[in-house]
């Protein structure tokens, strides 16, 4: 299963910092330490879930995946070939392989626009196609998200967020990526909208063979697309494994702080944390586990060293050194 | 899929503009018409001056000199050189608007692209661009003016770049200002990933947002220009002799003025006409562009909800332990020429110590029905038009406003999504609970203080002595929805009402702010209407659930009730949608199409259109809301089967 040629992101130690550098009088600015340090891979066809609280890092690690951030150290892989080389062959070479939705569908919409003029940007610089294809293409798209060509000639405003979803994953279709990443691509939408668009989504995946990495802090709706999932906390990933076995057996504290946190319908009695527990600080970091302040199993090591964890394409591992459920599959 | 057709036919029915065009906006400002009509005259008439019967403006005929207006020949008299003023005055206009008008789209064109371009990019660029801007505004504006003339010599083509070269700032830092919040939204990144490159993003994503504010700054600046370009003339460094141009004319007159005060009058009431009728039209143009002054932000909000009632509800008997008590209650906005009906009819009661759940998609009016039970939606465009309100047993739409201001915040409190709305950015959030204590209760400072840091200690806000002192911007997200509810229990109230108090936040924090609210209830017996879209939230805090559809409730029973034995179709469908924890390979089967717009909702059930066992019956009259015993109602003439078990 685990055949390493199959892979088609992969990113190493991947770090983004924020500020530093030194002011006009010398002092030394603040660093935020936005992404510390990950390792992901995904392979073709596989939804890679990515779960985590805000400020933890989600959102800079996608934009750094699709090339609208760089990352300050570590790199990223594209079946073989490296992201820099990439972007300094062509400028659109990666925007063809790798496209993004986002997570505010109105926002990701120019007002002024019409959606024809959006749609057709990505087919006409990216895929060089013009006049009557240009046209049929558009219809097309517009097909494959279950909406109707008429709606091309309209504005952003005139639409549902649902509506202008699909029209944002219809931008990203038109690039004909390989791999597309979703920034929490339903947080803004209805509940009863969301399903329409989760629905969507996998249709397309299985239409056009594609490679999802999905973010989203909603575990529900995370382990209902999954493949595999990791899990972030303060800028690393601190569990990582096969979506089915993460949520039945976690093995960091943090993961299952999270499933207890998660209101179910129909339960009640929910595991609450102790109000003072505190959060890492991102412009000084801890030397040892970013979780130790709030969990119940910290002891003296955590506290003394980062703990380490080993992700592959099929193992289940947490970054912990006292982990529950202790291993299993390795 | 299947939600084609419905969403096809709901953007087909909605009208594509609810609120008044542009243009009608700027013809209902009075005033702004009335500096359209006067400029537009003025600028006909110097259009047609070169063909109209008028004396060349230059020729001198000292014969005839300083000849009063009215005079034989020339209307307006002539001047020192005889040269007839009538012409002198309409060729002068000519120019000074021309020079006024070049200066501001030189100005314009340049600050703006500087304004853009430095905004985009953003980093050096902007630094370096930025700077240089900041050198040029470290001069005396008019000082710079007539350096520039002095080192151009004079003449009213360098009087005109000077004045354009003194207003590029003022452009640069408006449009750099705007273009800073535009280039960090979403779409343009979208653009970039599309495939466009950096000019092209500038100018067909940027631009075309950014063109309003250009406009506004364009036509609030004209005027002024023309009163720069006049002043320099004034001085001899603008139009030289023979030309004539406003500010020139009024130079000439000035020596005169004991003799012959026409001279300076006449231009001098033609720059007033002309600035004023442009800076009328210019502030017009301005409140019909500007966003937020079309939203109507500017217009202030009456303290209550202005209360029109055809009916006051109809049930009379309230139960004792009733906290809260709404009765068939509407509340509709009109804007342009809708009628929104956001909350048409709604009715429940929250008894003593009890959580109410108020459930439903964004728009079902859910909001607007909190808001209306203490008169706090905007009026306008909001009005109550039926329906009753009790509280504490008292209808509170016949309470004088200092009554219902006395219970917001005392006998009943908020809780809001966004705690930032709540807290004033300025104060110390130890201040502030002190204000919030001491608005209802006379008691002194030390004590109110003494009270805020029990409160903050109540709502577990670690180390609350030293945080009383914290500003809001120093908290997380989590903490301030604590002291949100710390604000809300400072007068320890009947009923909380929390309008999505959690649907910000993280689970891990969510899980704690909902067990504090469940443990207010238990230690304080603090009724609570609890508003939300997630039924996990709803089965974790609430005793009964209301679920809302297009503004009215549609379904209503204890929380066991209707999640596990829901009755109206739409309640199933909701609770069937949404993906739950643990159950990863239950099918989530998504409703077809969207709520209809409370602006045009269907005869009979609103949810007919979604609804797979609608029939012909269900788009007929109005259908009524049944009990289905133990407290359980639904509003569909085909409940589910099992429901009532
Ligand atoms: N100030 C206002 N002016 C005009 N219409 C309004 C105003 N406030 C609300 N509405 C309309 O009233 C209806 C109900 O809105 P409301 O805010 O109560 O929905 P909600 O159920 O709270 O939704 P959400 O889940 O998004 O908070 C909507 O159609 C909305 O557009
Ligand atoms: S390493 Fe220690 S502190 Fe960190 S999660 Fe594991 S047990 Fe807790
Ligand atoms: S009344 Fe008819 S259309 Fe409405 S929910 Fe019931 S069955 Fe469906
Ligand atoms: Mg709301």
């Amino acid at each position: 299963m685990s055949d390493v040629s199959d892979v088609v992101l992969q990113t190493s130690d991947l770090v983004r910092t924020f500020g530093g550098g030194r002011t006009l009088l010398g002092g030394k600015k603040p660093t935020v330490y936005a992404v510390r340090g990950i390792d992901v891979a995904v392979r073709k066809g596989e939804t890679l879930g990515i779960v985590g609280e805000s400020g933890c890092g989600k959102s800079t690690l996608a934009r750094m995946l699709v090339g609208l951030d760089r990352p300050t150290e570590g790199n990223i892989t594209l079946t073989g070939s490296d992201m820099n080389d990439l972007i300094s062959d062509d400028r659109h070479a990666l925007s063809k392989r790798i496209q993004y939705v986002f997570q505010d569908p109105i926002s990701s919409l120019n007002p002024r626009k019409l959606i024809r003029e959006t749609l057709a940007a990505p087919l006409r610089y990216l895929r060089g196609l013009s006049g009557d294809a240009l046209e049929a293409r558009m219809k097309e798209l517009m097909d494959a998200v279950n909406l109707r060509p008429e709606f091309l000639d309209r504005y952003p405003h005139e639409f549902s967020g649902g509506q202008a979803q699909r029209i944002g994953i219809a931008r990203a279709l038109a690039a004909e990526p390989e791999i597309i990443v979703l920034d929490e691509p339903v947080s803004a939408l209805d509940v009863s909208v969301q399903a329409q668009v989760l629905n969507l989504l996998s249709d397309l995946k299985d239409q056009f063979g594609l490679t999802y990495i999905f973010i989203s802090h909603d575990l529900s709706v995370v382990e209902a697309v999954s493949d595999r999932v990791a899990v972030m906390y303060f800028g690393r990933v601190v569990e990582q494994a096969p979506g089915r076995a993460l949520f039945e057996k976690p093995r960091h504290p943090y993961t299952r702080l999270l499933l207890d946190s998660a209101p179910v319908p129909g339960k009640r009695g929910l595991t609450v944390e102790d109000a003072t527990a505190e959060l890492p600080d991102p412009l000084a970091p801890p030397p040892g586990c970013a979780f130790a302040p709030r969990c119940s199993r910290a002891q003296d090591d955590c506290v003394a060293k980062v703990p380490d964890a080993h992700y592959g394409l099929d193992n289940h591992d947490a970054a912990c050194f006292h982990p529950l459920n202790p291993v299993t599959t390795r | 899929m299947t939600s084609n057709t419905a969403t096809a036919s709901e953007i087909k029915t909605k009208k594509r503009s609810a609120r008044p065009s542009a243009f009608k906006l700027l013809a209902r400002n009075q005033l702004a018409l009335m500096g359209a009509v006067i400029l537009a005259l003025v600028v006909l008439i110097v259009l047609i001056t070169p063909i109209l019967p008028l004396p060349d403006p230059d020729v001198t005929n000292p014969a005839q000199r300083l000849l009063p207006p009215f005079s034989d020949g020339h209307l307006l008299g002539t001047d020192h050189l005889g040269r007839d003023l009538l012409s002198r005055l309409l060729w002068g206009t000519r120019v000074s608007l021309a020079v006024g008008i070049s200066a501001s789209l030189v100005a314009a064109l340049f600050g703006s692209t500087i304004g853009i371009v430095s905004g985009y990019f953003g980093g050096r660029t902007d630094n370096i661009m930025m700077r240089g801007i900041d050198m040029l505004m470290a001069f005396p504006y008019i000082l710079l003016a007539l350096a520039i003339v002095a080192a151009l010599g004079p003449g009213l083509m360098n009087a005109l770049y000077a004045i354009a070269v003194v207003n590029i700032p003022f452009f640069a830092r408006n449009i750099r200002g705007v273009t800073v919040g535009i280039a960090h939204r979403e779409f343009v990144d979208a653009a970039k990933l599309s495939g466009k490159g950096h000019i092209r993003i500038l100018l067909t994503e940027i631009l075309p947002n950014v063109m309003p504010v250009i406009v506004i700054t364009i036509s609030t600046t004209v005027g002024w220009m023309i009163l720069e370009t006049a002043g320099l003339s004034f001085l001899g460094l603008g139009a030289q002799p023979p030309q004539a141009d406003l500010g020139s004319m009024l130079g000439e007159g000035r020596k005169l003025i004991t003799t012959a005060q026409h001279l300076s009058a006449i231009p001098g009431a033609m720059i007033f006409i002309l600035v004023m009728s442009i800076n009328l039209l210019g502030d017009g143009i301005r409140d019909v562009l500007d966003p937020r002054l079309k939203s109507g932000a500017l217009a202030r909000p009456a303290p209550l909800t202005k209360i029109d009632r055809s009916d006051q509800g109809t049930s009379n008997q309230i139960a004792d332990e009733t906290v809260l008590a709404v009765d068939d209650l509407r509340t509709e906005f009109v804007l342009g020429d809708d009628t929104y009906k956001a909350v048409g009819g709604v009715s429940f009661d929250v008894g003593k110590n009890e959580c109410v759940g108020l459930v439903g998609e964004s728009g079902s009016g859910k909001s607007v029905t909190a808001l209306s039970l203490l008169g706090l939606v905007a009026s306008p465009p909001g009005t109550i038009v039926g329906g009753r309100v009790m509280f504490d047993g008292k209808d509170v739409y016949d309470m004088t406003e200092n009554q219902v201001r006395d219970i917001r915040g005392g006998k009943a409190a908020y809780v809001f999504q966004d705690p930032l709305s709540t807290l004033h950015p300025l104060f110390s959030i130890g201040d502030q609970l002190v204000e919030a204590i001491r608005a209802h209760n006379a008691v002194s400072y030390r004590d109110a203080w003494a009270k805020a840091v029990k409160l903050l200690g109540m709502v577990r806000i670690p180390n609350p002595e030293s945080r009383a002192n914290n500003y809001p911007h120093q908290l997380s997200g989590g903490m301030r929805q604590r002291v949100g509810i710390a604000m809300a229990l400072a007068n320890e109230p009947r009923l909380i009402i929390a309008d999505e108090p959690t649907t910000a936040l993280d689970v891990t924090v969510q899980a704690q702010i909902l067990k504090l609210m469940n443990d207010l209830r238990t230690d304080h017996g603090t009724s609570v209407l609890f508003i939300t879209h997630d039924f996990g939230v709803v089965s974790e805090i609430c005793d009964r659930v209301a679920v809302m559809y297009a503004g009215r409730i549609v379904e209503m029973g204890t929380t066991e009730q209707v999640l596990k034995h829901p009755a109206h179709p739409y309640t199933k469908r909701l609770i069937d949608c949404v993906p739950r924890l643990g159950e990863p390979d239950r099918r989530t089967s998504a409703i077809p199409g969207l709520p209809p717009a409370v602006n045009n909702l269907p005869a009979g059930c609103a949810f007919a259109d979604r609804c797979d066992r609608a029939e012909e019956k269900c788009r007929v009259g109005s259908i009524a809301f049944d009990d289905l015993g133990d407290g359980h109602g639904v509003r569909c003439i085909k409940p589910m089967e099992g429901a009532n078990v």
